[in-house]
C-alpha cells in the first residue's frame, strides 16, 4: 500500500485519470464545461474540496466506525462543499451565480466520495491529500479540456473573448447550438477516452465476451 | 490503544457527535464571517441589473461609458412601493427591502390570478410591488419595473424600463431564466435586448400592445413602433417575453400606476 508520493500525484492525471478511466464525476463535467471561467471555478472548487476532504478523513481514519463511515465522509465533504459555495458566493458572485447548483452538486461527485473512501481510509494524510490533489487535477484536466472545445465552437468565445466571431453578432462562425447543450459533452469526453487509450492501449478493458464467429452461415441462406 | 475498540458503542457516539459538532463550527463560520459581503453582492447585482435594464451600464462591464460606477448611477434612483390595485405609491412600506416575489407567495400579500388573467402564467401576483424611478428636472426621467413571466423551461425574472414619456420602453433584461442556451437564452443577448429599445408599449385605447414578430412590418407603419424581433428557433420563450411584458405594463401589473404618473404629469 506504500505508493510514491509523485506516483500518487501524477498518475490520477492520464494513467488514471478518475473520468477517462474510472468514468466517475461525468454529470458535473457535463454541465459546467460551457464557459472556461465557470470550469476553472468549479476545477479548484473541486480540487479544494477532495484534498481537503482526503486528508481530513485520514487523519481521523483510525478512528471511524466502519458501521458510519461514509455519513461520517459524507459530513465532511458536505461541509467542505458548503464552505465553497458561501466563499463563492462572497468574492465571485457572478460565477457562483452561473454555477448555480453544481457547486452544491460537488457533494454527490463520486470522484470525492470515491477518493474518501478508496484511498484516504488506508492511507496517511499527507499521501491522501496528495492522492485527492491528482485525483481532482485529472477531473480538471479532462474539464479544461472539454470546455476548451466547447465554449469556443459554441459560443465563438473563449474566457469570454471572443475569437471566432460568430454570426449573431455580425461575423462568419455559424455557433454551434449542439455544443452549448449537455449530450455534447458526452462526445468530446468519449473521444476523449478513445485517444488516451489509442496512447496507452493498457488501458482498454478485455471484452466481456466473445462473440462467436458464424459457422453455420450456409443454414441461412 | 491495544484495545481500542473503534466499532463499539461509545466510539461510534463519540466519532459521530464529534464530527457533526466540528462540521457545524465550520460552516456557520463561514457562512456569518461572509454574510456582509454576500449580501452586499446581492445588492449590486441587482442594481447592476436595474441599471442595465435602464441602459445606462454596459452588459459586459461594471462601469458605466463615462466611468461613473454603480453606486454612483444607482444614486439617482429612488426605490418606491407602489400598491398595484389602486396605482399610488405606498409610503408606509421601506421600498428598499420589499421583494415582491417572496410577497407573491404570501396569500395576505397577494392575490391569485384566474387563467383568463395570467397571461404571464405566475399564479400569484403580489399586492404592492416596487418602482425605481429616476427623476430630473422636468419630471421622470426613467422608470424601471420587475417583471416576470414563464417561458419555456421557468420563470424568466428581469426589469423592464420605461422612458420618461411613460410609453416607450427604455430597456429589458432578465437576470434570471432557464431558457435553452443558444435559442431561448439568446433573451441575453445584446443584439436582441437592443431591439427593444425605443419600443412603444401602449395603444391608442392604453392598452399594452408589444407584439414579438417573425418578419417586421414595414419601417414607417404604424404596427412597427409596437414590434420585436421574435427569437428564432424559441417561440415559447418568445411568447413567454410578448405575455410578461404585457402583463406588467397592463391592468393587473403597473398599468393603473403609470396610468396615474401620466395623468399627474
Amino acid at each position: 500500500m506504500s505508493a510514491a508520493p509523485k506516483e500518487v500525484l501524477v498518475d490520477p492525471i492520464f494513467n488514471n485519470n478518475p473520468i477517462a478511466l474510472q468514468v466517475l464525476g461525468i454529470c458535473s463535467a457535463l454541465a459546467v464545461t460551457i464557459s472556461m471561467s465557470t470550469t476553472l471555478v468549479m476545477c479548484a472548487a473541486v480540487i479544494f474540496v477532495t484534498t481537503m476532504s482526503n486528508l481530513a478523513v485520514s487523519l481521523i481514519r483510525t478512528r471511524i466506525p466502519t458501521n458510519i463511515r461514509i455519513i461520517v465522509q459524507m459530513t465532511i465533504i458536505a461541509s467542505l462543499v458548503i464552505v465553497v459555495d458561501q466563499v463563492l458566493k462572497a468574492v465571485a458572485y457572478d460565477i457562483s451565480k452561473s454555477l448555480s447548483v453544481f457547486v452544491g452538486l460537488i457533494i454527490t461527485n463520486c470522484i470525492v466520495m470515491g477518493r474518501a473512501e478508496a484511498f484516504a481510509m488506508q492511507n496517511g494524510p499527507l499521501l491522501s491529500a496528495l492522492d485527492g490533489f491528482g485525483n481532482a487535477l485529472g477531473y480538471s484536466v479532462i474539464l479544461i479540456a472539454v470546455a476548451f472545445i466547447r465554449e469556443p465552437l459554441g459560443s465563438g468565445t473563449i474566457l469570454g473573448f471572443e475569437i471566432l466571431p460568430t454570426t449573431a453578432n455580425g461575423g462568419w462562425y455559424p455557433a454551434n447550438g449542439m455544443l452549448l447543450l449537455s449530450p455534447s459533452a458526452f462526445f468530446i469526453i468519449g473521444m476523449f477516452i478513445w485517444a488516451i487509450r489509442a496512447w496507452k492501449p493498457e488501458q482498454v478493458e478485455e471484452a466481456e465476451f466473445e462473440i462467436a464467429s458464424n459457422v453455420q452461415y450456409r443454414e441461412a441462406m | 490503544m491495544s484495545n481500542f475498540n473503534k466499532d463499539g458503542l461509545g466510539n461510534i457516539l463519540f466519532v459521530a457527535i464529534a464530527v457533526c459538532l466540528v462540521c457545524s463550527i465550520v460552516v456557520s463560520g463561514a457562512a456569518v464571517a461572509l454574510k456582509p459581503a454576500q449580501m452586499k453582492n446581492r445588492e449590486l447585482d441587482q442594481k447592476q441589473n436595474i441599471l442595465r435594464a435602464a441602459g445606462m451600464l454596459p452588459a459586459d462591464s461594471n462601469v458605466a461609458a463615462d466611468g461613473r460606477g454603480v453606486e454612483e448611477l444607482f444614486a439617482a434612483f429612488t426605490a418606491r412601493a407602489v400598491d398595484l390595485d389602486s396605482g399610488e405609491y405606498v409610503d408606509d412600506v421601506d421600498a428598499s427591502s420589499l421583494d415582491p416575489i417572496r410577497a407573491a407567495k404570501d396569500p395576505a400579500a397577494s392575490r391569485a390570478l384566474d387563467d383568463a388573467e395570467d397571461i404571464a402564467t405566475i399564479g400569484r401576483r403580489e399586492n404592492v410591488s416596487v418602482v425605481y424611478v429616476m427623476e430630473g428636472e422636468g419630471g421622470i426621467e426613467k422608470l424601471v419595473m420587475p417583471v416576470r413571466g414563464y417561458g419555456l423551461w421557468g420563470t424568466l425574472l428581469g426589469y423592464l424600463a420605461l422612458d420618461g414619456d411613460l410609453e416607450t420602453i427604455s430597456g429589458l433584461g432578465f437576470y434570471d431564466h432557464k431558457e435553452t442556451p443558444g435559442l431561448g437564452g439568446e433573451v441575453d443577448n445584446p443584439k436582441w435586448k437592443a431591439g427593444w429599445v425605443g419600443v412603444r408599449l401602449y395603444d391608442d385605447d392604453h392598452q399594452p400592445a408589444v407584439d414579438l414578430v417573425k418578419g417586421r412590418s414595414a419601417a414607417g407603419s404604424p404596427a412597427a413602433a409596437y414590434e420585436v424581433d421574435a427569437l428564432s428557433g424559441a417561440t415559447f420563450t418568445t411568447r413567454g417575453v410578448e405575455n410578461l411584458v404585457n402583463f406588467w405594463t397592463g391592468e393587473l401589473g403597473f398599468g393603473p400606476f403609470i396610468k396615474n404618473l401620466r395623468a399627474g404629469a
